[in-house]
C-alpha cells in the first residue's frame, strides 16, 4: 500500500502536467512574428526609458547655432550630439522623440488599465447578474458606442482646457465599452460552471464571485484585448495631439512630433517626420504582433 | 423583418436625443460663457445678447427648444462667433465635400479590400495570400494623419504629380481619398480573408464542390455571402472613423469639409457650430448602424427578429 503511493508519487514527478499558461507561453514563443513583436517593444521601452541618458541635448534647450538654418545645419549627425536633427526652433529631436514615446506609452497604457478596470468590473457585473440588468447596463453601452466620440472628446478638450489628465480622462472614457462587452459575454458562459455554482451553494456574495471566481478565470481574454488596445489608444492620442489638441508644450507625444514634421515637410527637413514616425510605427507593429500573438496563445476559440 | 427593424429604430431614436442633450449639458457646464471676452461688457449688452439667444431661460426650456429647433426644422441655430452666419449654413458649406471624399473613400475601401481578401483567401499560402497579408499588417499602422504627410511627400513635393491641397477638381481628390481609405482598406482585407477561410472548409462548400459546380460560382454564390458578415459588422465603426478622419483630411489637404469647420471652431471656442456637427455625425453614425443591422439581419438568417 505503502509502496503504491510511494510509486504514484514518482510517477506525478516524471510527467509534471504542464499549466495552461506554461502551455500558453509555448504556443507564444513559438510565434515568429509574436516573438518579433515583443522584440520591437522591448526596443522601444528601452528606448523610452533609458534614450534620454543617451541625449547630448535637453528637449527643452534651443541650439542657437542651427536656430533659422536647420534645413542646412539641423539634420541627423553625431558630430553636433543630434543625433536625429533638431526640430524647427533648433531643440534636440532625439530627445524630444524619447519624450514623446514616454508620453505616447503612457497614454496607451492608463487607456488600456482603465479598459482593464472599468470595462471588466462592468462586463463581469452585467453578466454576473443577468436579466433586467443585464438588458439596460448592455443597451447604455450600444447607445455611448453609437456616440462619435472622438468629436466629444475633442469638444471636452477644448471646452475644459487640454491637459494631459484630460486626455486621460477622455480615453479612459472611451477605452472600457468594448472591453466590457466582451467580458460580458465570456461570463455568461463561465457562470453556468460548477465552481461558480459550489461558490453559490456555500453561501459566497455576488461581488466575491465575481472578483475571485469570475475575473481570475477571464484573464487570458482581458489580457489579450488589453494589448490590442494599447495601439488604439496611442492611434487615437495622436490623432488628438495631431490636431494640436492633446499633449501641450514643452510636453510632446508621437503624435504631436508627427504633427510638427508633417508641417514643416516642406522646407526639406524629412527627418522631423521620419525619427517620430518610425517610433510610431514600431511600437504600433509591437503591439499588433503581441497582441495577436497573445490571442493565438491564450484565446481558447481559435485552438 | 419589420419588427426587427422598428426594435432598432427604437434604440437609435433615444440615443440621438441622449446625444444631444448630453452635447447641450456638456457646453452648458463649461466654464466661461460664448460672450466671455477680455473687454467688460456693459450689464445692460450682455441681457440682451443673452435675451437674443435665449440664454436668459431656464435650462430644461434651451434644451427643448434645442431639441426642437433640431427635430421640427433641422435648425442648429445661430452661430456664436460669426454674426451673421447660422450653423446650418456653415455646415452646408463643408458637408457635400466631406460626403463627396468620404463616399468614395469607403467604396474604394470596400470593394478593394473585399476583393484582396477573397483572393488572399482563394490562393491561400500562395505569393498572392503573402503580398495581401504583408500590405494589410504594413497598412494597419498607417492611419489618415501618417499617410498624409508621406502622400504629400511623395507625391507632391518629390514627384510633382498632384497638387498639394485645395478642393477644385478630380485631381484634388485622389490624395485625401488614399490617406483615408488606406488603413480601412488593410482591415477589411484581413476580415474578409480570415472569414472567407473560415467559409471555405465548411460543409456546404465541399457539398457545392463535390456536386461539380464550378469553382468561380462556388465562390460567389456560395461562400461570399456567409464570408461577409463579419465585414459588415466592421463597416459600422470604420464609417464612423471615415467622417472622424475627415478632421486631419479638411486640415492637411485644405479640402474644407465638415472637419475644417469643426476644428475651426474649437479654436474659435464656437460651442454652437461645435456641437452641430457632433449632432450632425453622431445621427449619420446611427443612422448608418440601422442600416447595417437591417442589413445584417437580412443577410443572417439565423439572426432571430
Amino acid at each position: 500500500m505503502v509502496a503504491t503511493t510511494e510509486n504514484n508519487v514518482a510517477t506525478a514527478q516524471v510527467t509534471k502536467g504542464r499549466s495552461p499558461w506554461a502551455d500558453a507561453r509555448r504556443r507564444f514563443f513559438r510565434n515568429k512574428a509574436a516573438v518579433f513583436g515583443l522584440l520591437l517593444l522591448v526596443i522601444v521601452t528601452l528606448f523610452a526609458l533609458f534614450g534620454g541618458f543617451l541625449a547630448q541635448w535637453s528637449n527643452e534647450e534651443l541650439d542657437y547655432n542651427v536656430m533659422g538654418q536647420v534645413a542646412e545645419l539641423g539634420g541627423p549627425s553625431i558630430a553636433s550630439g543630434h543625433y536625429f536633427g533638431t526640430d524647427d526652433l533648433g531643440r534636440d529631436l532625439f530627445a524630444r522623440t524619447v519624450q514623446g514615446t514616454q508620453i505616447s506609452l503612457a497614454v496607451g497604457v492608463v487607456g488600456a488599465l482603465i479598459a482593464i478596470v472599468v470595462g471588466t468590473l462592468y462586463g463581469a457585473t452585467a453578466g454576473y447578474v443577468g436579466g433586467r440588468v443585464d438588458g439596460i447596463m448592455m443597451r447604455l453601452v450600444d447607445i455611448l458606442m453609437a456616440i462619435p466620440y472622438m468629436f466629444v472628446l475633442i469638444l471636452l478638450l477644448v471646452m475644459y482646457g487640454r491637459s494631459i489628465t484630460m486626455l486621460f480622462v477622455g480615453v479612459g472614457l472611451i477605452s472600457w465599452m468594448d472591453m466590457s462587452r466582451i467580458v460580458r459575454g465570456q461570463t455568461l458562459s463561465l457562470k453556468g460552471r460548477e465552481y461558480v455554482e459550489a461558490a453559490r451553494a456555500t453561501g459566497v456574495s455576488a461581488p466575491v464571485i465575481i472578483l475571485r471566481h469570475i475575473v481570475p478565470n477571464l484573464a487570458g481574454v482581458i489580457i489579450v484585448y488589453a494589448t490590442l488596445l494599447v495601439p488604439l489608444m496611442i492611434l487615437t492620442e495622436s490623432f488628438i495631439s495631431f490636431l494640436g489638441l492633446g499633449v501641450q508644450e514643452p510636453l510632446t507625444s508621437l503624435g504631436a512630433l508627427i504633427a510638427e514634421g508633417a508641417g514643416t515637410i516642406s522646407y526639406g527637413t524629412v527627418w522631423q517626420l521620419a525619427f517620430p514616425l518610425l517610433f510610431f510605427v514600431l511600437t504600433l507593429f509591437g503591439f499588433f504582433f503581441v497582441g495577436d500573438g497573445l490571442r493565438d496563445a491564450l484565446d481558447p476559440k481559435d485552438r | 423583418m419589420f419588427t426587427y427593424s422598428l426594435k432598432r429604430l427604437a434604440i437609435a431614436i433615444p440615443t440621438l436625443l441622449v446625444l444631444i442633450v448630453v452635447s447641450f449639458m456638456l457646453m452648458h457646464a463649461a466654464p466661461g460663457g460664448p460672450f466671455t471676452s477680455e473687454r467688460e461688457i456693459p450689464p445692460d449688452v450682455l441681457a440682451n445678447l443673452n435675451a437674443k439667444y435665449g440664454l436668459d431661460q431656464p435650462l430644461w426650456r434651451q434644451i427643448l427648444s434645442y431639441v426642437w429647433g433640431i427635430v421640427t426644422q433641422f435648425d442648429f441655430g445661430p452661430s456664436f462667433v460669426y454674426k451673421d452666419r447660422t450653423v446650418n449654413q456653415i455646415i452646408a458649406q463643408g458637408f457635400p465635400i466631406t460626403l463627396t471624399y468620404g463616399l468614395i473613400s469607403f467604396a474604394l475601401a470596400v470593394i478593394v479590400g473585399v476583393s484582396l481578401g477573397v483572393a488572399a483567401a482563394v490562393r491561400h499560402n500562395t505569393w498572392l495570400d503573402y503580398i495581401a497579408v504583408g500590405t494589410s499588417i504594413g497598412a494597419q499602422v498607417l492611419p489618415n494623419f501618417v499617410m498624409a504627410p508621406i502622400l504629400v511627400l511623395v507625391f507632391t513635393l518629390w514627384l510633382g504629380w498632384l497638387p498639394g491641397g485645395g478642393w477644385q477638381g478630380p485631381e484634388y481628390w485622389i490624395m485625401p481619398v488614399i490617406a483615408l481609405s488606406t488603413s480601412f482598406m488593410a482591415s477589411i482585407a484581413r476580415i474578409t480573408r480570415s472569414s472567407m477561410l473560415e467559409v471555405l472548409t465548411s460543409n456546404h462548400i465541399r457539398t457545392a464542390r463535390a456536386k461539380g459546380l464550378p469553382e468561380r460560382r462556388v465562390i460567389l454564390r456560395h461562400a461570399l455571402k456567409p464570408a461577409m458578415l463579419p465585414v459588415i459588422s466592421y463597416l459600422g465603426p470604420a464609417f464612423v472613423a471615415m467622417i472622424t478622419g475627415s478632421v486631419v483630411v479638411d486640415i492637411y489637404f485644405s479640402t474644407g469639409g465638415i472637419g475644417k469647420a469643426f476644428v475651426d471652431s474649437a479654436l474659435n471656442r464656437d460651442y454652437a457650430v461645435m456641437m452641430g456637427v457632433t449632432i450632425l455625425v453622431g445621427a449619420l453614425t446611427i443612422f448608418f448602424n440601422l442600416v447595417v443591422d437591417i442589413l445584417y439581419g437580412w443577410i443572417d438568417p439565423k439572426i432571430r427578429y
